[in-house]
Order: C-alpha cells, then sequence, then structure tokens
C-alpha cells in the first residue's frame, strides 16, 4: 500500500516552513536511519561520524565499522536510531543561550591580576 | 517572519561563511539544488564502481587486487557518506535511488566509457580521480554543512586512489613497448572524457551561477578545468608519454596551459544516455538492487522478530563503552 506522508529526519525543517518534501512511500522493508558515533582512541570522547541504514543494531554496528573506520580510525562505536534522537531547534537558539552571553567573569581573562602572579 | 525576511537570514549566514544545517530555513531551490547535486554525487561513486569491479578478477598481481578491491570499497563508502547527506535534506534513500534507476538522476559521464585494458583502472586513478578530487577540495567548503563534513572525509580517502592509479601507470611507462603503448593508448582515450567531468563551459552551464551564490559552488568549471588541465600536463611529463591534444601549450602570458576544444557534442550525447555503457551501467544497478530485495527483506524481518521476542538487552551506550 502506498501512503503519502511527511518525512523529517533528525535534520530537517519544521512544518509550518516550506520545503519538507511530501514523499510517497512504500513501507514494506525500509532499514531505520542510525547515528554514528566513533571514538577515535582510547581515551577520547566519541564522536558524531556520520549515519547508515541497518535493519538492527548490530548490523548497524557492522556496517559503521565497513563505512567509518576502514583505516583504523576508531576503537569503539556507537550507534543510536536518528529517531531517538531530540534535538534543539536553530529558532531558539537566541533564547535558549542567551543566559550566558553576559556573564563574562566566568571566564579566566575578565580578571586583571598583577603581572608579578605569574601562572594563574 | 515572511520569507523575504527567512530569505535574507539565510543568505547573510552565507555570506557570513556560516555554514547551513539541516535544521536551519533554506529556501526550496537550495534544498533542491543540494538534493540534485549530492545525489548525482553519490550516484556517481556508486555506478564508478562498476568500470573498476570489471577488472578485479583480472588485476596482474595479488597486490593490484587487493589494491583496487580496497579502492572499489572506498567508493561504496564515498556513496554511502554522501546519500547520508542528501537524506538529511529530506529525500528518502529510496527515492534518491528510484531516480537513479528511472534515468531522472544523472551520475558522471565518465563512467559510461569502458574499460578496455588494465592500463584503463591506472588512469582513472590519475585522471578521472584527479578531476573529482579538484572538484571535491573545493566542495568541503561548500555552504550545506553535512554535504562539505562528507567531502572532508572523501578527500582524505581520494588522495590514495590519485596515487595508487598514477604509480600503477608508471610502472606501465617503464615497462615493455607493449605495456608502454598500454599506457599511451588509455591516456589518450581518457584524456577527453576527464576534462569533460567539469561539465559545460561557464558561459552554457545553467547551474554555476546561482551555485556560487549560495556558495554551493566556490569555483565555476572553466576554472577547475583550467586547474586539472595544469596538473596533468605537467605529471603527464614524469610518466614520459603525451596528452591527445595537438593545441596543448603552456602560455606564458596567462601563466596557464592552452588546450584544444572539447567535443562538447560527444559530451551532451554521452550526458543523454548514448555512451558506449549507458546501458549496461544502469542495467548492472538495477539487476545488484532488484536480486537483493530478498536480502533487505529478510534483514528486516529477523529484527523485527528479535525486537518481539523476549531477548534481555545488553545495557545502554554506557555500559556498551
Amino acid at each position: 500500500m502506498n501512503i503519502l506522508l511527511r518525512k523529517f529526519y533528525y535534520g530537517d525543517i519544521p512544518e509550518d516552513k516550506t520545503g519538507g518534501n511530501i514523499v510517497s512511500k512504500d513501507t514494506k522493508s525500509d532499514w531505520p536511519l542510525w547515528e554514528v558515533f566513533i571514538r577515535s582512541k582510547q581515551g577520547l570522547d566519541h564522536k558524531h561520524a556520520g549515519s547508515l541504514h541497518a535493519a538492527d543494531a548490530q548490523m548497524a554496528i557492522e556496517n559503521a565499522r565497513d563505512v567509518y573506520t576502514r583505516r583504523m580510525e576508531g576503537v569503539s562505536i556507537w550507534v543510536v536510531e536518528s529517531k531517538d534522537i531530540t534535538a534543539s531547534n536553530p529558532e531558539e537558539a537566541g533564547e535558549l543561550y542567551e543566559p550566558a552571553v553576559d556573564k563574562v567573569y566566568r571566564h579566566p581573562t575578565f580578571y586583571d591580576l598583577p603581572d608579578e602572579v605569574k601562572h594563574m | 517572519m515572511s520569507v523575504q525576511e527567512l530569505e535574507k537570514i539565510f543568505q547573510d549566514k552565507i555570506d557570513k561563511e556560516v555554514k547551513l544545517e539541516p535544521k536551519d530555513w533554506m529556501p526550496d531551490a537550495y534544498r533542491k539544488t543540494n538534493i540534485r547535486q549530492i545525489s548525482q554525487h553519490a550516484h556517481s561513486e556508486i555506478v564508478g564502481m562498476l568500470p573498476e569491479g570489471n577488472w578485479i578478477s583480472r588485476a596482474p598481481s595479488l597486490k593490484r587486487k587487493a589494491i583496487l578491491l580496497a579502492k572499489v570499497q572506498d567508493e561504496a563508502g564515498h556513496g554511502l557518506y554522501l546519500y547520508s547527506a542528501c537524506e538529511t535534506l529530506g529525500i528518502t534513500r529510496e527515492e534518491t535511488i528510484n531516480d537513479l534507476h528511472s534515468g531522472k538522476a544523472k551520475y558522471s559521464s565518465i563512467f559510461n566509457y569502458p574499460t578496455i585494458t588494465w592500463a584503463d583502472i591506472g588512469a582513472i586513478g590519475w585522471l578521472v580521480d584527479g578531476a573529482a578530487i579538484l572538484n571535491q577540495v573545493m566542495l568541503t567548503r561548500t555552504s550545506y554543512g553535512p554535504y562539505a563534513r562528507a567531502m572532508v572525509r572523501i578527500c582524505k580517502e581520494e588522495s590514495f586512489h590519485q596515487r595508487q592509479g598514477f604509480e600503477s601507470l608508471l610502472v606501465l611507462s617503464r615497462g615493455t613497448k607493449e605495456q608502454k603503448e598500454m599506457c599511451q593508448d588509455a591516456i589518450n582515450r581518457w584524456w577527453w572524457p576527464s576534462l569533460m567531468m567539469f561539465g559545460p563551459k561557464d558561459s552554457e552551464s545553467t547551474n554555476s551561477d546561482q551555485s556560487m551564490k549560495w556558495k554551493i559552488k566556490r569555483k565555476t568549471n572553466d576554472e577547475l578545468r583550467q586547474n586539472f588541465v595544469d596538473m596533468i600536463a605537467e605529471q603527464v611529463k614524469i610518466l614520459g608519454m603525451t596528452l591527445p591534444d595537438d593545441k596543448l601549450k603552456w602560455n606564458e602570458e596567462r601563466r596557464h596551459y592552452d588546450f584544444g576544444e572539447i567535443n562538447w557534442e560527444e559530451f551532451w550525447s554521452v550526458v543523454k544516455g548514448n555512451g558506449p555503457c549507458n546501458k549496461q551501467r544502469l542495467e548492472a544497478r538495477k539487476k545488484a538492487w532488484e536480486e537483493g530485495e530478498w536480502v533487505r527483506e529478510a534483514a528486516a524481518a529477523f529484527a523485527k522478530k528479535r525486537k518481539t521476542s523476549p531477548n534481555p538487552s545488553k545495557g545502554g551506550a554506557l555500559a556498551a563503552a
């Protein structure tokens, strides 16, 4: 059965703004989209590397191994289904980060110290 | 906010070199141009595996075979980075692939030429990947974030492709008389199609202007093509070979190489589907897609079955780390 739906991936824009693609989608065996995070070296954070389709988590890890670590770029992989990621809205960025804007005293350079105080 | 205001915010960001991310507002035409360009790029990587795959089983040594396998695997990876970037614009993977199969979406015409001898594999690495790199290095600075990031990843890997191609030709160029002839013949056949890879002349290209304003592209087709000619005209000397263009000549005044006119009739004819291998390439893609259908279905069914069975979970991401 073919159903029409408006599809928004983790990356798409809100519905009231133009551009969301209305697609005719066949739902028979679409593999979900996964986001891949890779730890490049022991001791470092996992970092977003990209995304891929896979039927389940195990396959997502195996595909991520093949796609994102062909040149020893990783020692550990996380995968999470894209639909499970909640992202902040760029249109609300102003309000969201505003509280940090006027607090310059949180930075070490705010404080003038005499030159005699070395290395602080 | 009105569309005009949104458009202004959008163009201001572009002008200030702020990258566009998937959730940001963007004009429909920007979205569509990116979808078209990124998906064509992705298709090119995937179809590009076909002419090279042709030689995996016939590579002259185990070393060359391993190199070629690695290269073809890279191309599949590059296709995937790009398909993923394309999906962030709101088109599904399946739609993108359907557009390729229906002939609606194009891929780089270069892959519609056949790989007749082993030397073609070297020529593809040196010339075709060399041309692609120039385009891709420019695109690492493209305005759409996911596309730019995919390009950074691709460029890191692409340099190996060009170097292995050149080295492979270098070996032939120092070999027997037959090997030298094979090397020259491959260069002769791949030179002009490689120049065509940069697309129509600036005076005729329909996509360049708006793409430059949106900083999807940063150099024109002709600029990139000139960079390519200047680079290859020098490198070919090291091989002791020649390029099949009697108009190729260093122009001291321009500080660039002059070169002959491309056969644009051939260019458009191949774009329109009448190249030597257009039909064969698309059929190979469709066959792979259709014959893989049962695998995709089986994997989905298996995943569904596992999800519904009472199999205890192995813990969250932190536990797995």
